[in-house]
């Protein structure tokens, strides 16, 4: 099971500032390790959702950088609204993991 | 023969919008359920985007890219897209001269602003090319970064 994912949501007037971290070796395939070639090992799709509600979806490649960071920003959003942000890899594997927004300084 | 196979594409792309608007009407979020297989695999960014149905995009100053001009390391480079092309839906980052171009589609729904922050390997010296969806139409533009050490490699 990957590492949990750190989630941080400040809300600034009605936007919300989203930042995600996420555990994962995102391995091109094309890196070797004793003469052998590492395999592919990908984040592919990720989803943000607002309340249940999806605001950001994303499908990328391998030439994200290993443990990926994004950034997004959600209008119409208030301090104590739930973030849930979801993962899945190449492999199969995912984790969903959640936060509540706070309010901005 | 030429002109031929542009209608196709330009059919294609218009019937991924097609699907694209059903699919957000069915079930907001991911509009295209399937991770392009094609496009992520193709060799040229040119070549992912007409994949993608993008081939088409015209020239926009109203989309930023902020991005170092020079990375010291490629395996780990900000990029900040924002645009300002009302009615943005996607944003679409294509790093040229990486082997595989295609690095990701970012799509917005219900209230997200059209910005991205990322971070990515780059092969060696590139053009990131942004590609942008907005109200049935693409726009694009590029900025040039150059890499001292690069991040595909390991």
């Amino acid at each position: 099971m990957a590492d949990p994912m750190k989630i941080r949501a400040t809300v600034q007037g009605d936007v919300a500032d989203v930042r995600v971290l996420m555990a994962h070796p995102m391995e091109t395939g094309q890196r070797k390790q004793g003469g052998k070639p590492v395999p592919l090992h990908f984040i592919q799709t990720i989803t943000a959702q607002l309340n249940g509600k999806t605001v950001f979806s994303a499908d990328i490649s391998q030439a994200i950088s290993r443990n990926p960071v994004f950034a997004f920003k959600v209008k119409g959003a208030k301090a104590g609204d739930k973030i849930t942000v979801t993962w899945k890899d190449n492999k199969g594997e995912s984790r969903t993991d959640e936060t509540t927004i706070r309010g901005g300084s | 023969m030429q002109q031929s196979r542009r209608s196709v594409v330009r059919a294609g792309g218009a019937l991924a919008l097609f699907a694209a608007l059903g699919g957000a009407l069915l079930r907001p979020g991911r509009a295209l359920a399937a991770w392009n297989k094609s496009a992520f695999e193709a060799k040229s960014a040119v070549d992912a985007m007409r994949a993608l149905g993008m081939a088409n995009a015209e020239e926009s100053k109203d989309i930023e890219i902020r991005a170092p001009d020079i990375a010291e390391n490629g395996a780990v480079v900000p990029i900040d897209i924002t645009s300002n092309i009302p009615g943005t839906t996607s944003i679409s980052v294509f790093l040229e001269k990486n082997p595989f171009p295609y690095t990701g589609t970012f799509d917005f729904a219900a209230g997200a602003m059209p910005f991205v922050h990322l971070r990515a390997k780059l092969g060696e010296s590139t053009p990131v090319r942004v590609v942008v969806a907005a109200v049935g139409k693409f726009y694009t533009t590029a900025k040039e970064v150059k890499v001292t050490i690069g991040g595909c490699g390991g």
